[in-house]
């Protein structure tokens, strides 16, 4: 193609685009600017503008002192602890689990292996709603309903289908050089963990940002499962913003809203392409 | 055609042990079997048989705990009766093709512009597609305020002298669907674009020059030529967006509760409502059911097109 010139065209084309990231951008940005102001002044109706005197109180009182609800007024630092807790192992096995499946039945097939597949992918499209009164029964049941330990379980079991993406990528690895392993003697754990995985990182990388984003910010097995005295932030948020008496502290709930988004995005903005990647791989959850 | 192998080597087996005891042998044969067992009994268990029992229930009289009391279809046709499941029903035709049409017409319009040699490309690609690494319940929290009223925009609204206008969406049963799909638009947009954006990577710069030599103009060549060839991403970005806003009670659970009245509420969001905080259970269940229809019927075209792929692997 030519060189492009200024065109009436092009010009529409970028006044579309900066229509749209305004669109995108804006709500952000508005947030943003709140959380740095003073209640009056976002009363007086400046959304626009930048802060008249610009305060850090919301983000402090966000994070330790403001009130949410059941849990007292500890503000949004001991969810932060509590979805640590659970995003870190359930990212870690989930992703290290679902590539261990995928590579099973991509690499080792066997009579029905499309089935176990079909089964694993079909799970996908479930409601996840469904699950949760039963699964809120059954934990209750085994006496886990007490313990983080149960929403590390559930993230687990219903990250199973991540073995879509292995496969679909594993598919694409040598056969050869698993014959080759093979002959060597090594057998079907030792050529995941010594040949595959060494040479297939960034598809673990790809599954596991996205398992990070994707634990962090469910919201519905939290609501539901999660221990009384130990939610997790995405219920904390709601906790806040719900709990409220009096005035709306509009600027604490930006600034808490911004802290609970801070983790992913930052991810993303450092690690950009393979959220895309993981994204375009097809993500489903939900 | 591979060197012949000597007779030897081809006799030896694989393994190195001299003599296999059976069941050595046996457990080496089934090992991928056992090694996936794990992954298939809890996905069977927790995805199906959860399923199944939910589906059990909807058969029954349960309330707020479960029974076991068989009623046969009592729920189903309390479910058909039920004036509040039909309106969710219709807010569901309302908003899904908002939430999902608009999405698929914007996202692939923004990735065929950022396709011309555009400045700042990353910049306008990072910006359409952070609002993917946000929670629901962030995205709800900061539209929530922008939207209720007295504050974001209605505030703003006052400050600049309409001191009569009004802006608060969320609490016009008229027009808070239409809030909510805007969330879902900000939310969605950006995936199908990067989905749009691969694709047309994808695609080879002859193609292009071919037309154009051809005489056909860029619109053209991209309508005619480009939209046909991406077919399968607008199919699969479809088949992922039509089941997430069947499926999602998040948005609504975040920032209306199916408020005001009962003019925000979708199918997913009843279900949700009926287990849990109106001890509803058997119509939930039902309701659930019938939702898990929609999703299956959404989910078979889907599954054929990934198993369709494996073959020809």
């Amino acid at each position: 193609m030519n060189k492009p010139r200024l065109t009436v065209g092009r010009v529409c084309i970028y006044a579309f685009l900066v229509l749209s990231a305004l669109f995108f951008a804006l709500p952000t940005w508005f947030a943003f600017m709140a959380s740095f102001k003073t209640l009056p002044d976002l009363q007086s109706g400046n959304l626009f503008g930048l802060p008249n005197g610009w305060t850090i109180a919301p983000w402090k009182r966000a994070w330790q002192e403001v009130c949410t609800g059941i849990q007292g007024c500890t503000g949004m630092m001991p969810y932060f602890k509590n979805s640590l807790i659970v995003v870190i192992p359930s990212t870690l096995i989930s992703t290290l689990w679902a590539g261990f499946n995928g590579y099973v039945i991509s690499k080792w097939k066997f009579r029905g292996s499309e089935f176990v597949f079909f089964l694993l992918l079909f799970g996908l499209f479930l409601p996840t709603v469904m699950f949760l009164f039963p699964l809120s029964l059954i934990l209750h049941k085994l006496g886990m309903s007490s313990s983080l330990l149960s929403l590390v379980l559930v993230h687990i079991i219903y990250s199973l289908p991540l073995a879509l993406y292995f496969r679909n990528y594993f598919s694409s690895f040598p056969g050869e050089l698993i014959k080759a392993a093979r002959i060597d003697g090594a057998g079907l754990f030792t050529i995941f963990w010594r040949i595959l995985l060494p040479s297939t990182k960034p598809i673990f990388v790809v599954v596991l940002i996205m398992q990070f984003t994707s634990i962090w910010n469910e919201f519905l097995f939290a609501l539901i499962l999660a221990p009384y005295d130990q939610q997790l932030v995405t219920v904390g948020l709601t906790n806040l913003t719900g709990s409220q008496i009096g005035t709306p502290e509009t600027n604490v709930y930006m600034a808490a809203a911004l802290m609970v988004a801070l983790p992913t995005v930052l991810i993303y903005v450092v690690a950009g392409k393979y959220f895309v990647r993981g994204l375009t791989a097809g993500a489903v959850k939900g | 055609m591979s060197p012949p192998l000597s007779g030897e080597v081809e006799a030896r087996p694989l393994t190195d042990a001299p003599n296999p005891s059976a069941w050595k042998h046996q457990l080496e044969k089934w090992l991928p079997q056992i090694a996936i067992s794990p992954a298939l009994t809890l996905c069977i268990i927790f995805f199906y048989g959860l399923a199944v029992w939910v589906g059990m229930i909807s058969f029954t009289d349960s309330a707020g705990m479960p029974s076991y009391n068989w009623v046969g279809f009592d729920k189903y046709v309390a479910l058909w009766n039920d004036d509040y499941w039909w309106e969710a029903v219709k807010h569901l035709l309302v908003f899904a093709p908002l939430a999902v049409g608009l999405p698929l017409l914007l996202g692939a319009i923004l990735a065929i512009f950022l396709d011309q040699k555009i400045r700042f490309e990353g910049g306008f690609r990072t910006i359409y597609l952070y609002p993917l690494a946000l929670s629901s319940v962030v995205t709800g929290t900061i539209w929530r305020w922008m939207l209720a009223p007295d504050t974001g925009i209605e505030a703003w609204l006052h400050s600049i002298g309409m001191q009569n206008a009004s802006f608060a969406w969320l609490v016009e049963s008229d027009k808070v669907l239409f809030a909510l799909a805007i969330v879902a638009i900000w939310q969605s947009t950006g995936f199908v674009m990067a989905m749009f954006v691969a694709g047309l990577r994808g695609i080879d710069d002859s193609i292009f020059k071919a037309a154009m030599l051809d005489g056909a103009s860029l619109p053209r060549v991209y309508w005619r030529i480009i939209l046909p060839i991406l077919r399968p991403t607008l199919f699969s970005a479809l088949l992922l967006l039509l089941p997430a806003a069947l499926k999602s009670a998040e948005l609504v659970i975040v920032m209306t509760q199916g408020g005001p009245g009962q003019s925000s509420t979708l199918p997913a969001y009843y279900m949700y409502d009926r287990f849990f905080t109106r001890a509803q259970m058997g119509l939930g269940s039902a309701s659930g059911m019938i939702i898990m229809m929609m999703c299956i019927s959404i989910a078979v075209p889907y599954v054929m097109m990934e198993l369709k792929r494996s073959r020809h692997e």
